[in-house]
């Protein structure tokens, strides 16, 4: 049974919850609210005329073909960056697991590139892909590739994804590090006995033993994906080129900062909040009722 | 002893202080970074030893974006600094905010400052001034796009390099040539569409967009999808596909490509050439633009790129008069052409050019006055003064866009531009909206 502890004063646990429902309502819910209210809104730059406009910033988002456009670029950037982080860091993690010596200075080597910040990330491998000075781009040029990922789309988003992945691998290796060393080896070595190959072992027992572990954090990877890759995409390819990088958070930026379009800003935040509200609907529903930690 | 220097001390301390607060402090914000901020920091401080009433305070805020954001999240927190250095496509947001700003104009009459618009180029003060001919921001630094070759590349490639391509015609002979004596980049450019759209519009006397090229009011529509235009993107697209354009990117790219010694020829802003100062094995040439010689009037005259300076309202009506005396510095003459020659922006009145040219600095430095040249070229038409387009920052980047699309050789010319059109169109009209007209 879980253990409950009662408070018996009426006021001290809400005094207790205060600092945080502060920090959550100045910090969260304010913003928000301010978001949906700016979204019904048409002003100008320097706020000196608003006027209310109903849905109509709404409206002409969905009639605008490059902002379901982008829609796609970030279902297919999310869905990338998604399943190849995963699948990297699954196979480094299995196989760091079975690491006898050293095993600590590898773990360590494999946490850090989560450290790094995004924007710096994205430098970072811009500078290698770089189209006339980046090492990978010459190497990649002498084998006859046209490789310019400022003219050429599919490029620019393997740069991103690559960049978003490297960033991601870390956080991802440490969960399923920590979900590998709860699976019980007498399962695994009982499968061993009945002459059960690691290939084997690995699909039929620990991969599904893992599955609560990759649910979690595929919701997790897709929402990185989503949000925490604007500095990786700032700092490389600025939504180029035409729109082919334009995810839909990016554009949020690009719109309300650079081009001082408020309404239809907090418009597309709006729509974006609401992703959000759905992915951590279905993680609760979902994740938190299967994951054992 | 050491009490009574200590004394001595402390009084000069207090004295310096009283000094301090009489004098009025005026905010400049700016963009400047690198050497340009070393210079524009001279500026101000010469200025402030040149009096004692007022002290100007550079501030650096960031990219020209940046500090456009930043000036106006603090002016809606109340706070915004007396100056505000704007490039000239946020020029129209400027201008539509009518309770942010004042004048220069205005701001010069007030503190019975000398003040003359025209003693600046036309295409300078025309690009800040509104019809009915009130210069609504101080002209400061400008630039414009012009054409660069690389003269060991044309060597090499047989091509003569005190004959650089003046036609767009002889640009693709060269461009051939360079291509097969084994040039890796022939050609690629900085600012694809301020070159390639809106200059090169200029330089045709072709409209950009209706009403003056919006000068003429905010029910302004894109014209960029004329006849003319479609074919030099066209032909812009055909280069690219046969290996002799390089896209670079839609900012200032171009400059370092060139500036290596990668690409043979570049079109990159007048200010490009410290950076190719910088490169001593570098043999370059500045020259005009090409142009087609079979349209009318062409060549016309270039557009400025570059920054203005806002004075953002709600001041003490003093510390207006500081920004109206630091105006009146910054008109000088000599202060003009010290900033000309120490930073590479054009000359931007007409006095500072002369006095520059009678220097002997033009002599010494062969080329540094082309760029004035070309924007001089003709006296400007409705087509050429400028532009002024609603919320240009997003409009240029559909512009930029729309070219990548056909660069990477996706669409055709024709198509990309109409759809340019089309997205334009739709950010105007949501500015002219926002702007309640």
């Amino acid at each position: 049974m879980e253990k409950r502890v009662v408070f018996r004063s009426a006021w001290l646990p809400y005094a207790l919850l205060a600092p945080q429902i502060a920090v959550t309502l100045v910090f969260f819910f304010w913003p928000a609210a301010q978001a949906i209210w700016f979204s019904f809104q048409l002003q100008d730059a320097f706020g000196l005329n608003t006027q209310f406009v109903g849905l109509r910033n709404f409206e002409a988002l969905f009639a605008d073909p490059h902002y379901l456009a982008s829609f796609r670029t970030t279902a297919v950037f999310s869905f990338l960056v998604a399943f190849f982080g995963i699948a990297i860091s699954l196979a480094l993690a299995a196989m760091a697991d079975r690491v006898v010596r050293g095993a600590l200075a590898y773990r360590t080597l494999l946490i850090w590139p989560y450290a790094v910040a995004p924007a710096v990330a994205g430098v970072l491998w811009a500078f290698i892909f770089a189209p006339s000075i980046g090492i990978v781009s010459y190497v990649l040029r002498r084998h006859g590739i046209d490789w310019n990922w400022i003219l050429r789309g599919d490029q620019a988003m393997l740069l991103i994804v690559i960049a978003s992945v490297w960033k991601q691998i870390s956080y991802n290796f440490l969960f399923f590090l920590a979900g590998l060393q709860s699976i019980p080896r007498s399962l695994v070595e009982a499968a061993a006995i009945d002459g059960a190959g690691p290939a084997r072992r690995f699909w039929t027992i620990v991969f599904p033993l893992l599955s609560p572990t990759t649910f979690f954090l595929l919701v997790v990877n897709i929402v990185y994906a989503f949000f925490d890759t604007f500095g990786v995409i700032d700092a490389t390819t600025q939504g180029g080129p035409a729109q082919d990088t334009q995810v839909l958070v990016y554009k949020v930026y690009y719109d309300g900062v650079k081009a001082a379009d408020l309404g239809g800003s907090s418009a597309q935040s709006v729509i974006l909040m609401c992703i959000v509200i759905v992915l951590t609907a279905l993680q609760f529903r979902f994740v938190e009722r299967r994951v054992q930690y | 002893m050491q009490l009574k220097s200590l004394a001595i001390v402390l009084a000069a301390c207090a004295l310096a202080a009283a000094n301090a607060q009489a004098q009025t402090e005026i905010v400049w914000w700016h963009s400047m970074g690198g050497a340009l901020g070393e210079q524009l920091n001279a500026l101000a401080g010469k200025f402030n030893d040149s009096q004692k009433d007022y002290k100007v305070v550079p501030v650096f805020k960031g990219s020209y974006p940046e500090s456009l954001t930043a000036a106006i999240a603090a002016f809606r927190a109340g706070n915004a600094p007396h100056i505000l250095q704007v490039f000239e496509v946020g020029t129209a947001t400027m201008m539509a905010a009518k309770g942010a700003i004042v004048p220069v104009a205005k701001v010069m009459n007030d503190a019975k400052e000398p003040f003359d618009p025209k003693a600046y180029l036309p295409t300078v003060s025309g690009y800040y001034t509104d019809l009915k001919g009130n210069m609504l921001s101080f002209p400061f630094n400008s630039s414009t796009v012009m054409f660069y070759v690389n003269r060991d590349a044309f060597r090499k490639a047989g091509l003569d390099p005190d004959k650089p391509p003046r036609t767009w015609k002889d640009f693709q002979a060269a461009a051939e040539k360079l291509k097969s004596s084994g040039q890796q980049c022939v050609y690629t450019t900085s600012w694809p569409s301020w070159t390639h759209i809106e200059n090169f519009s200029a330089w045709h006397n072709l409209q950009i967009g209706t009403k003056q090229n919006g000068m003429g009011g905010f029910d302004t529509q894109f014209t960029i999808n004329s006849p003319m235009h479609v074919r030099h993107i066209a032909m812009l697209g055909e280069l690219a596909k046969k290996g002799m354009f390089t896209y670079a990117g839609r900012t200032n790219q171009g400059d370092g490509r060139f500036a290596s010694g990668e690409c043979a020829m570049v079109t990159a802003s007048a200010g490009a050439q410290a950076t190719f100062r910088k490169n001593p094995k570098l043999d370059w040439s500045i020259n005009f633009l090409p142009y087609y010689d079979d349209v009318k009037g062409a060549p016309q005259n270039s557009i400025i790129g570059g920054a203005s300076l806002w004075v953002m309202a709600g001041k003490k009506p003093q510390e207006y008069k500081g920004v109206a005396k630091f105006f009146a510095y910054l008109s000088q003459p000599e202060v003009q052409m010290a900033w000309h020659t120490g930073t590479g922006y054009v000359p931007i009145t007409l006095a500072s050019y002369e006095l520059t040219r009678k220097s002997g600095y033009y002599d010494k430095n062969p080329g540094a006055d082309m760029p004035v040249k070309q924007l001089t070229y003709k006296l400007p038409t409705a087509n050429s003064k400028g532009l002024r387009f609603g919320n240009f920052v997003q409009g240029r980047e559909v512009i930029e866009e729309e070219l990548e699309a056909v660069f990477a050789g996706r669409t055709d010319a024709k198509s990309a531009l109409d759809e340019a059109v089309k997205r334009g169109n739709e950010i105007l009209r949501k500015f002219e909206a926002a702007a309640g007209h």
